[in-house]
């Protein structure tokens, strides 16, 4: 009887109304996108739409990339800008990290550094390049310093940040068990300050390849930054865009160092 | 030697706001006491002043007898939330209370394969805390409390996350494992069937400022209470203590709505 009148009575199947906005990942969007806006721009410079000493093609650019790198310029440039990188950026997040660590612990390391961060962080850090200079000289510490300040401002708020996110139960359970204090900074409070810092140091490395350009701009004879300056000044436009597109991959590698990092030491979470 | 752990005349206060007033107790070896009451009655907090994670405005907490030797952590937590380190392994976390203790990488992990294998654990050694159900995360919460050899047990709503089923197989873990280890304990609940099922006494506490208006034994030994008459006999009791619990609900509701 029931399935008679199933059959009988019209059906009118339930639609599909959404799941919530879910987000659906379109992996080759990106490539695809990347290679659209390469092709439309080469395709304007072949077409004669863009005049080259201002905005040379792709293929010009790619072409002086090549020959920078087979005389050996760009490796020198890079080597100079990636040692000052270097030097800075692990002077700047040891500090800022040391600091931020000690603000996040101790009420008075807080209530002395806070308003200190909270003033010095917002100064453009290439604004006290001339002072540094005063102060060190036109050589390499000038630089370094640069770099260093800029980077040290976010890793210490990242630091101080990831001692707070760090879940108050997790300190408690530890108290619970006796656990001294050293051993429960070292069990509870630094890794689980990791993802925090790991989030600051995504944004001080962005931060340390701008001022170290920026920099260099300044004052430098070697590295990508006065590299880019010189090939601007001589209208080498071909070049100038060679250093810009070096720049943005080794943004890029330094991007993908990052996520590894992330990937390899919070895969708990 | 026994020991008995001895509450006397515990207050305390939040600032202007008084949530425990002149609590007194006392819970001997091998015994394990509920804590139920109203909700905001001060329970968790009466376990915090217990295990000496809240410092009591007034009163004393103390341990009256010889503790047991072999104890490395007298007064040990279950936490509701388990509070477990999302980045170590089950092992790694069981681990965690004793790598402060001078014992050798050999005893501690025959200690750790001990808890794990009394809470049924040793095949899930090396999974994260992600990868485990609720229930097998609070059974990781239990076996890092048994690898101390605690003297006093202290479990604040260790069930209450979890949902029916998962709350119905692990009580009855705990009661083989208390009945297996002797253990004495304090169980905060608001869930008076827990309580019934687990306790040998239940401490009922009034609405804040929590005072103690009455602890009543279970009459009925705690592995002989999954018959017919013993279900009944304890469904009475429900009855009689749920009555005192829920007037104590409601004037407290009534309170907060009056202001």
């Amino acid at each position: 009887m029931a399935d008679v009148s199933l059959e009988t009575r019209t059906q009118t199947p339930v639609t599909f109304r959404g799941g919530g906005f879910d987000p659906v990942p379109r992996q080759w969007v990106p490539w695809l996108f990347f290679a659209a806006v390469i092709a439309a721009w080469q395709g304007a410079s072949h077409a004669g739409l863009v005049d080259p000493l201002f905005l040379p093609s792709p293929l010009q650019i790619a072409a002086a990339l090549e020959d920078l790198a087979a005389s050996g310029e760009l490796a020198r440039h890079f080597a100079a800008s990636l040692m000052r990188i270097g030097i800075g950026w692990i002077i700047g997040a040891a500090a800022g990290v040391v600091l931020g660590g000690l603000i996040g612990l101790f009420w008075t390391w807080r209530s002395a550094g806070l308003p200190f961060i909270s003033a010095l962080f917002p100064i453009p850090k290439i604004a006290l390049l001339p002072l540094l200079i005063l102060w060190f000289g036109i050589g390499e510490a000038s630089k370094v310093a640069t770099i260093a300040l800029g980077v040290f401002f976010p890793m210490a708020i990242s630091a101080y940040a990831g001692v707070d996110n760090v879940p108050r139960n997790l300190i408690r359970m530890a108290q619970s068990f006796n656990i001294p204090f050293r051993g429960i900074v070292m069990s509870v409070i630094i890794p689980g300050m990791l993802p925090s810092v790991l989030a600051g140091c995504r944004i001080s490395a962005s931060i340390a390849l701008i001022l170290v350009v920026a920099a260099e701009m300044i004052g430098a004879n070697v590295g990508i930054g006065s590299f880019v300056l010189a090939a601007g000044n001589l209208m080498q436009t071909d070049k100038l865009m060679a250093g810009i597109v070096a720049i943005s991959i080794l943004g890029l590698v330094i991007g993908a160092a990052i996520t590894w990092l992330e990937r390899t030491l919070l895969g708990w979470r | 030697m026994a020991f008995e752990l001895v509450a006397a005349a515990v207050s305390h206060q939040y600032g202007p706001l008084s949530v425990l007033e002149d609590i007194g107790f006392t819970i001997r070896q091998g015994e394990i006491v509920a804590i139920v009451g109203p909700s905001g009655c001060g329970k968790s907090t009466l376990l915090g002043i217990v295990g000496g994670l809240i410092k009591p405005t007034r009163g004393t907490v103390s341990i009256v007898g010889d503790m047991p030797p072999d104890s490395l952590n007298p007064f040990t937590y279950i936490f509701q939330d388990f509070a477990l380190l999302p980045w170590r392994t089950v092992t790694a976390n069981v681990r965690l209370p004793l790598e402060h203790h001078p014992l050798s990488r050999a005893e501690q992990a025959a200690r750790v394969a001990d808890a794990l294998s009394r809470t049924g654990l040793t095949e899930f050694a090396h999974a994260l805390p992600k990868q485990l159900s609720g229930g097998m995360r609070q059974r990781v919460g239990i076996a890092r409390a048994l690898v101390v050899k605690p003297a006093v047990l202290l479990m604040d709503e260790p069930l209450s996350s979890l949902d029916t089923q998962t709350r119905e197989l692990l009580m009855e873990d705990f009661e083989a494992i208390w009945a297996r280890e002797n253990t004495t304990g304090a169980y905060v609940t608001h869930n008076l069937q827990e309580a019934l099922h687990m306790a040998d006494r239940i401490m009922i506490l009034r609405r804040r400022p929590g005072r103690i208006r009455e602890i009543v034994g279970v009459p009925i030994p705690r592995h002989d209470r999954h018959g017919p008459a013993a279900e009944r006999d304890l469904s009475r009791l429900h009855e009689q203590l749920w009555s005192h619990i829920r007037e104590e609900a409601q004037l407290a509701d009534r309170e907060m709505t009056d202001g």
